[in-house]
């Protein structure tokens, strides 16, 4: 067996979608490695499940390729010990029992019946075992799709939207799941439209827009290149703040209602400044722009770019907007 | 993939839903409930009979006057198995862990067939006997010439018609849709077309026209029928080919 000798990757090549005229998934090719998580994000409808169910063999690929560990999903024996996943819809039948559900599965691949009770242990979903899933809360079927997709132990596991419908308790057992699975050396390919939820448990990021890739980086480097640090100013004496700072070589921007912003510039500097030259500060507060507005940024432009309208696309939503509000719509 | 893994796979499946056991119950007791009923009124009648329909009389053929009924549970029953895949999600479950779908689709298949060939057997063994018994004087016994073949053969319509019901609802998917064109296909319309006289020649090669000759021990009279027993089972068997060819073919083709 070549198990033990491959790394547990995740390889596509150009990989492609179309439903007639849409195209759901654009030409995308990137690498999953093991021993991170890593995060597949993208606002709803950018591609990510359809990317996910070709990954799975679940849904042919128009044009392009996909490998797990070299191979084409079909081609894998017994795949559940090769990769596991969470789909996003609940995907079995309410009238069995979750051991049935899990134990039919285990057969399929020749999995040893005592891993059912272990992965329901896991979960934890022991005492309901016996119970038909039809019953079960959103939270307790994410955790029958997990134990499924843990039945297998294998070396990659994927999780389409983990967090979606989950309580707090729920979403902090997914996140402390995704990186033990990480750190033993697996590999955890996670989707998600929340690029907070992203920013809590991936290293590396893959983003996507309206099926084609808009990043393929590590966490630390979208941060460092994306998240913009200012210094927010309000003075009643504005022009002259602003004459101040030009003279410094500090670099000011008026964003409005009498507020200045000072990029990259350090709070104590403008003080100082301000002070030097008697001058009345309102508000002198550094400011971090957020990674969701980073993220909106990009995808905003994927928008412009597809829709080829000619008319530019609507500047980013101005700052303290919840984020995903705006694209939770596609 | 190995194929034995799989089919006990679909074995677990199959028994651990209700709809199998509720199903296949009422094959059983539909059918012999119904055929004891006719079997007992058609005793009554005899008497009242002209030469012709006695000289017709077929007491195996009429202790199974109940599978018209039966094997409409046992269409519910093939088109479940197969259409709860899809009505549920669960095909997306199946297919990521079994990605040969042929593998996948005949083992489920193989699983179901074997459950419905046991239980079309108990129920034609079951309408024959318990049926004979409510003719009385007029029974057949299953030694006569051809009665073993027609009980034999109920058994096997019985299994047909739940094959075939598994490569629609394979072709279709809906539970519903399946169900809505197999039922009254099979209980009306495909009695009218095989009875009315302009449409009887295209009629008796439908499926169940065709496959329930070999319950017949007496022939009607006047019988034109251009297939005996077995060569009408086996036109019925090409039905159930084809529709098994068509839904493994759509199931190959479509994304889950």
């Amino acid at each position: 067996m070549s198990r033990s000798s491959v790394a547990g990757m995740i390889e596509l090549e150009g990989l492609t979608k179309r439903y007639g005229e849409k195209v759901a998934v654009n030409n995308l090719s990137f690498t999953v490695r093991p021993g991170i998580v890593t995060g597949f994000l993208g606002p709803n409808g950018a591609g990510k499940s359809t990317t996910m169910r070709m990954i799975l063999g679940l849904d042919h690929p128009t044009a392009g390729d996909v490998r797990i560990d070299g191979k084409h999903y079909h081609q894998l024996k017994d795949p559940l010990t090769y990769i596991g996943a969470l789909l996003e819809a609940k995907a079995w039948h309410g009238g069995r029992s979750a051991y049935n559900h899990l134990l039919c599965l285990a057969q399929s691949n020749g999995i040893p019946r005592r891993r059912v009770g272990e992965v329901l242990e896991t979960v934890g979903l022991t005492a309901v075992a016996k119970k038909k899933t039809k019953g079960f809360s959103m939270g307790m079927g994410q955790r029958l799709g997990i134990a499924a997709a843990l039945l297998g132990d294998p070396r990659i596991l994927m999780f389409d939207e983990p967090v979606n419908g989950l309580d707090p308790e729920g979403i902090h057992w997914i996140r402390t799941l995704m990186k033990s699975l990480a750190a033993q050396g697996r590999t955890v390919f996670v989707s998600s439209h929340l690029m907070s939820e992203m920013a809590l448990t991936a290293e590396h990021l893959v983003v996507i827009g309206q099926g084609r890739l808009l990043a393929d980086t590590s966490m630390a480097d979208f941060i460092a290149r994306n998240s913009r640090s200012y210094v927010r100013v309000r003075s009643p004496h504005r022009e002259r703040l602003l004459d101040v700072l030009h003279q410094a070589g500090v670099v000011a921007v008026e964003s409005g209602e009498g507020v200045l912003e000072v990029d990259g510039g350090k709070a104590e500097h403008v003080g100082e400044l301000a002070a030097q030259h008697g001058l009345t500060l309102h508000e002198l507060s550094p400011q971090q722009a957020s990674l969701e507005e980073a993220f909106m940024r990009l995808t905003a432009e994927s928008v412009e770019y597809h829709a080829h309208s000619g008319t530019s696309a609507a500047p980013p939503p101005p700052q303290q907007q919840q984020w995903g509000d705006g694209w939770k719509r596609g | 993939m190995a194929v034995p893994q799989v089919v006990r796979s679909e074995w677990t499946k199959i028994r651990s839903v209700a709809s199998t056991v509720w199903t296949l119950s009422l094959v059983v007791v539909v059918t012999v409930a119904l055929g004891m009923l006719i079997s007992a009124l058609s005793k009554n009648e005899f008497d009242s009979m002209n030469a012709q329909d006695r000289a017709e009389f077929d007491p195996t053929f009429i202790s199974f006057a109940g599978m018209s009924l039966g094997q409409l549970a046992m269409i519910v029953f093939g088109v479940l198995v197969v259409s709860n895949e899809y009505s549920t999600g669960m095909i997306r479950t199946s297919l990521a862990a079994v990605p040969q779908r042929g593998s996948f689709l005949f083992s489920k298949i193989a699983v179901a067939t074997a459950l419905a060939l046991l239980v079309g057997l108990v129920t034609s063994f079951a309408a024959f006997f318990l049926g004979q018994a409510m003719l009385g004087d007029h029974r057949a016994e299953i030694g006569d010439p051809g009665v073993l073949r027609a009980v034999l053969g109920g058994g096997l319509y019985m299994t047909l018609i739940a094959m075939f019901s598994m490569g629609v609802a394979a072709m279709l998917r809906s539970p519903m849709l399946s169900l809505g064109i197999l039922m009254p296909f099979f209980f009306l319309i495909s009695n009218i077309l095989g009875n009315v006289d302009a449409t009887k020649k295209v009629g008796r090669f439908l499926p169940d026209q065709a496959g329930s000759r070999i319950m017949q021990v007496v022939p009607p009279l006047d019988d034109d029928t251009p297939y005996g027993p077995w060569g009408g089972l086996g036109i019925m068997g090409l039905w159930v080919l084809a529709a098994l060819i068509g839904g493994y073919v759509l199931l190959r083709k479509r994304d889950a």
